[in-house]
């Protein structure tokens, strides 16, 4: 009493299969995992690649613009631009990477916890984020770095708040839709308890929208790192840092010197659209519904 | 109606709890800062006695608990503090340089509307064509660029390579005098004055700044509309209003453009916040004299009424502006209040 | 009055052309009505979409001619098309209240139309489309015309978008599954509205529809389609007693109608004997007053005002009703995802509802009390294969673990008759028929004695309902379990149940064996009821199961 099957059963693509197919389907995915895997391998290998000590000063050789030994020019005290744009990734990098760990994992077990149970908690969290998002978030991180001090944790602490918000409330929402779908009765019908039934089943269907969060997220955090440190609240000199090299380098484009400010610039914004880039993809790959 | 206006009431006491927790964390900030505040109000010449006079006179001595309360005492009255380097009531200070703030925020908003509502609508009508894909990458791109960056970016090419853009020193060339204040807006002053010259070289200062936030505004603005249009356009009342025989104009614009607006204002309101974020680095790169280089000079300065004060008027401007939105998003929506499922 | 010829409709998709008509044969005459039927993929509605020339980008006419009064539509320009489209053919929908703009009054919504193709102007537009919306029968028109769509009923809606289609006059008019989504009382109104002003205006009509009953009942000739073909036509009488090509035979015969058993629904190749069930004596499951009210803004809402009844071991018992009437919460009460306001459920002589839902999950009944679920889309979880969703169960309330467990699993597929190579799949990788075996499976994982089937077969096409009722009857005989098989469709009801319950408005208003209920009714409801059921022609090939007729 069987029906008959349409397509010939051939056995669905296991992770990497998967992983690899996604790759190849789509070309922006694979330029962007190629860019990332590019910004990678500075934040791993660039300090020992780079052809000058980035924190190495040389006044006779100030402002020099792009040449064959320097190749994006040197800075006001000499620094070859170049090295130090290559080893500020990895800070930027680690800074954005560790903010938005952290804003994901308290967002989302936030949210959850909210869409899941609702209630008071529900009521609860949202005028905690609403009183969170009342603040324009650059001004917020601003206020936190001040008030704690000009640290890299801080900036990561300050970046990871004002990036719970976005976690906590998709998270819930993505919840909410799902709580009283067939398949997590089902989970309680099969004996999962509430907390299984969140967890195993209903959270990781959320994982796809977040993902494309996820890499946004990076995106802004890494600009938010180098505003701060633009207006003087991050990283502190001599520290290569995207965000302090372009408000150093700001000073000198009125008198013609552009490279100073160019290139961390412009990696800056090769790293942050890599980033948002990669959203689509990395949602791809962690949605079951794309594996054909 | 009834339940309309239940449903706004409920929207005005949300607003509650929200400014309680912003007056809150406002203090919080304030009094988690490092070191005695007293020695920062009493300014860098002080000594022993006279800090300990400005401890007592602002209540330094007393538990958390009671200066909180004096906090919100002050605060009902408007009293904000003093700023250490201006020496003037915060309050002023921010009176006096918010309309700055509006002046260029509000341009780039508009400049951005009218690119990215239009690109929006014809990348979502013509899916696939040159246009989606200039306005995906328009949006990407605009996502990732920092705002300080393309600003300086703009100063080199069109201040100094070019020469068409004026030096980017404030609101105005110093050789204009300000118009006389209305509403603070110099563009409406100058016209209200009946002062063209200071018009057009208001409109030249604003240019350069503008375009920068109006880039970073373009992208959100453009995606959501796009997005917006596309499941407007793929609902069952459009196939139901084109089986009808509706025009083309009546279909995009009256039905799928109408019921698109309502997320795109909503986004409006979240990137008016970004944009006030945003503001803080724009005003830096183009010595903006408003009230986001007020925060900078202050926290560089260590001027702590006055970052608390900015703080707390940021949030609270925030705060008024999303309760508008979702007030008119309300009025124009008219399934809000409704027990729908 | 419409003649298509050769119709092919195709589809630009990811992976090439796709054909989703091909070459397609029609003929309408004036103030005929014509129905086409037919599963799901069969092309049905493709083809008035592209008759209408509304397809979505991808789609595109391939060939043929649609020749309505001497025009051929598929060479007409789209200026044209806009002309036709609303005043001389006009189409309605499914789900009318997703078919009108949520954000614009319904009236404004019918002066729309009036005055794009000129029936009305400014000034007299608003009379008009009163006049429209009493046309099809809507009281309080003038009320009404101010109303929005999330404020009125569904059936309400659908009247309105009647309306909407009928306001400019046409001559002809297409409904694509109408009154899928619809209570069975409001199908009947809104088809009986549909059938009686088409004929007062002398309209042709084309209704599309997957119900072979509906068609059945109110068509002149029926035209059955099967990927993207026609493969008969023919008044519906005729298709029913004498259907001349196989899939008609096969779709007629899966229609559950009066005089039909459970096997019958089956091709005869598959019609092995049916295996008696004999329902034992002993109560299982006793419901005394149970009564559920939710508090809501409006004041408290009695979803269940107090109900009681009996379900003996080895029964299977109908719980019927529109949409409202209160079974879907008894239904979530007796599986123990709810909890009752008052009243007692006893399992086994136990009063379960003692138990609050949330402990009831490690309570050790839970395995004994299991449930179907509806939508076989939303009841898979779509990040888990066919295998992980039935172990499920498996590893929660027993020990199987490793070879063990595997081999169970395999062995409630080949129970449930899912291949076991579709085992690693995803639900989006498997049939609708496929996905209901897999829910089936993973309710009977741990042999539960009580199974709560909420309208499993609903969403699925009538052959494969064929098929799951069949499975669901030689499980029922197999195992030795007892159902209860929610459902608002009266005939499924009638083949699989011995035991019909009536539910409205939270009260259980009759119930009783099966064949009285259903032959005999004596609440005035469900007469209503069982009035406005589609009924096929009888079978009459088939051995009749049923004493009256």
């Amino acid at each position: 009493m069987t029906e008959t099957t349409e397509v010939p059963g051939r056995k669905p693509d296991g992770a990497w299969a998967h992983l690899l197919h996604v790759l190849r389907e789509n070309p922006v995915t694979m330029l962007s995992f190629g860019m990332f895997a590019f910004f990678l391998l500075q934040a791993f290998f660039g300090a020992l690649l780079v052809p000058h000590d980035p924190l190495a000063t040389n006044a006779a050789n100030a402002l020099q613009p792009p040449n064959w030994t320097h190749w994006f020019g040197t800075d006001s005290l000499g620094r070859d631009v170049f090295s130090r744009v290559v080893v500020a990734t990895r800070l930027d990098l680690t800074i954005s990477v560790l903010a938005v760990a952290i804003s994901f994992v308290i967002g989302s077990v936030l949210g959850a916890v909210a869409g899941y149970w609702g209630g008071w908690i529900d009521a609860l969290l949202n005028r905690v984020l609403d009183t969170i998002m009342a603040f324009p978030l650059f001004v917020l991180a601003m206020g936190i770095v001040a008030a704690l001090g000009n640290t890299i944790e801080n900036i990561i602490y300050a970046t990871a708040l004002i990036n719970i918000p976005f976690y906590a409330r998709l998270v819930r929402a993505e919840v909410n839709i799902r709580r009283e779908a067939g398949f997590a009765l089902a989970a309680r019908l099969s004996g999962n308890s509430h907390f299984r039934t969140l967890a195993f089943h209903i959270f990781p269907n959320a994982l796809p929208p977040m993902m494309v969060q996820v890499s946004l997220n990076m995106g802004w955090a890494i600009l938010n790192a180098a505003g701060l440190s633009f207006i003087g609240l991050g990283v502190r000199p001599p520290t290569p840092e995207w965000g302090i090299m372009v408000a150093e380098g700001a000073n000198y484009i009125i008198s013609g010197h552009w490279w100073v400010a160019l290139f961390p610039g412009l990696w800056l914004m090769l790293a942050v659209f890599t980033f948002n880039l990669m959203g689509d993809g990395l949602r791809d790959i962690v949605d079951p519904r794309r594996r054909t | 109606m009834a339940g309309r206006a239940r449903a706004i009431g409920m929207r005005l006491a949300q607003t509650v709890p929200v400014l309680i927790g912003v007056v809150i964390i406002s203090f919080i900030l304030t009094r988690a800062l490092p070191g005695d505040p007293a020695v920062y109000f009493a300014g860098a010449m002080a000594d022993e006695q006279s800090i300990q006079q400005v401890r007592e006179a602002l209540g330094l001595d007393k538990p958390l608990v009671a200066q909180f309360f004096l906090y919100v005492g002050d605060l009902a009255q408007g009293d904000l503090g003093r700023s250490i380097s201006t020496g003037q009531p915060v309050l002023t200070d921010l009176a006096a340089r918010l309309p700055a703030s509006l002046e260029l925020t509000l341009s780039a908003l508009l400049l951005s509307c009218l690119i990215a509502i239009p690109l929006g609508v014809l990348a979502a009508v013509r899916q696939g064509s040159w246009i989606d894909h200039l306005c995906r990458v328009l949006v990407t791109a605009g996502v990732s660029l920092p705002t300080f960056f393309t600003g300086i970016l703009l100063v080199y090419i069109f201040y100094y390579l070019l020469g068409w853009a004026p030096s980017p020193l404030g609101r105005l060339d110093f050789i204009y005098f300000e118009p006389p204040r209305v509403t603070g807006f110099y563009l409406i002053d100058s016209l209200l004055a009946g002062d063209l010259e200071t018009f057009g070289a208001t409109l030249r200062q604003l240019t350069l700044p503008t375009i920068t936030l109006a880039l970073f505004t373009l992208a959100p603005i453009a995606r959501m509309t796009r997005a917006a249009m596309l499941q407007a356009l793929s609902s069952d009342y459009i196939r139901t209003a084109r089986a009808a025989g509706l025009s083309r104009g009546k279909i995009l614009f009256g039905y799928g453009l109408r019921n698109a607006l309502l997320p795109v204002v909503t986004t409006l309101g979240m990137v008016f916040s970004f944009v006030l974020g945003a503001n803080v680095l724009v005003e830096k790169v183009f010595a903006w004299p408003g009230i986001g280089s007020y925060a900078v000079e202050a926290l560089v300065a260590s001027d702590y009424a006055a970052v608390q004060g900015f703080v707390l008027a940021m949030a609270l401007l925030f705060v008024t502006l999303n309760l508008i939105i979702d007030l008119s998003y309300a009025l124009i929506d008219p399934r809000i209040g409704f027990d729908t499922k | 009055m419409l003649t298509i010829k050769d119709f092919a409709v195709s589809f630009r998709t990811r992976r090439g052309e796709v054909d989703a008509v091909r070459g397609i044969s029609l003929d309408l005459a004036e103030g005929e009505t014509l129905g086409i039927v037919g599963e799901s993929g069969s092309g049905k509605s493709v083809t008035s979409y592209a008759l209408m020339r509304i397809l979505d980008a991808g789609g595109r006419i391939k060939a043929g001619s649609a020749v309505f009064d001497s025009r051929d539509l598929v060479q007409a320009a789209e200026h044209d098309m806009q002309a036709i489209r609303g005043r001389e053919i006009s189409m309605i929908f499914q789900n009318p209240r997703a078919a009108l703009n949520p954000i614009r009054k319904v009236g404004h919504q019918l002066e729309d139309v009036l005055r794009r193709h000129g029936r009305a102007t400014r000034r007299d537009a608003r009379a008009k489309a009163i006049e429209a919306l009493e046309a099809v029968r809507i009281r309080d028109a003038e009320a009404r015309y101010d109303a929005y769509p999330f404020e009125l009923s569904g059936g309400m809606c659908q009247r309105v978008v009647f309306a909407i289609a009928l306001a400019c006059g046409p001559r002809l008019m297409i409904a694509d599954e109408p009154t899928t989504g619809l209570d069975i009382t409001t199908q009947k109104a809104v088809m009986d509205l549909v059938r009686d002003l088409t004929r007062d205006r002398g309209m042709s009509s084309i209704l599309i529809t997957h119900d072979l009953g509906l068609a059945a009942e109110y068509c002149d000739r029926l035209a059955v389609m099967k990927d993207g073909q026609i493969v008969e036509t023919g008044p519906a009488a005729a298709l029913f007693a004498d259907p001349q090509h196989p899939y008609t035979a096969k779709l007629v015969d899966a229609t559950p109608r009066p005089g039909a058993g459970l096997r019958d629904l089956l091709p005869a190749e598959a019609r092995t004997p049916l295996a008696d069930h004999v329902p034992g004596g002993r109560a299982l499951v006793q419901v005394r007053d149970l009564v559920k009210t939710y508090p809501a803004k409006s004041g408290p809402v009695h979803a269940v005002k107090g109900i009681s009844f009996t379900i003996r071991e080895g029964q299977s018992v109908g719980l019927v009703g529109e949409s409202g009437c209160g079974k879907s919460t008894t239904s979530s009460m007796l599986v123990r995802l709810l909890d009752r306001t008052s009243g007692d459920i006893l399992f086994d002589g136990f009063d379960i509802a003692d138990i609050p839902a949330d402990r009831f999950v490690r309570d050790a009944r839970r395995s004994r009390i299991q449930m179907v679920f509806q939508d076989a889309t939303d009841s898979l979880n779509p990040r888990h294969s066919a295998r992980q969703t039935i172990a499920d169960p498996i590893l929660r309330m027993s020990d199987l673990r490793g070879s063990a467990l595997a081999a169970r699993i395999e062995e409630l597929a080949t129970l449930c008759g899912l291949p076991l190579t579709l085992l690693d799949r995803f639900p989006h990788q498997l049939s609708g028929g496929q996905k209901a075996r897999v829910g089936i499976a993973r309710a009977i994982a741990l042999d539960p004695k009580f199974l709560i089937l909420d309208e499993p077969t609903a969403a699925l096409d009538v052959s494969i309902q064929a098929v799951v009722l069949n499975l669901l009857a030689d499980l029922r005989a197999r195992l030795g379990m007892t159902y209860l098989f929610v459902s608002h469709d009266l005939n499924v009801v009638r083949l699989l149940c011995d035991h019909v319950i009536v539910m409205q408005g939270g009260e259980i208003v009759e119930q009783g064996p099966a064949v009285q209920v259903m032959d005999a009714p004596s609440h005035p409801y469900t007469r209503t009821l069982l009035a406005a059921a589609p009924m096929p022609p009888a079978a009459t090939a088939a051995a009749p199961r049923s004493a009256a007729e």
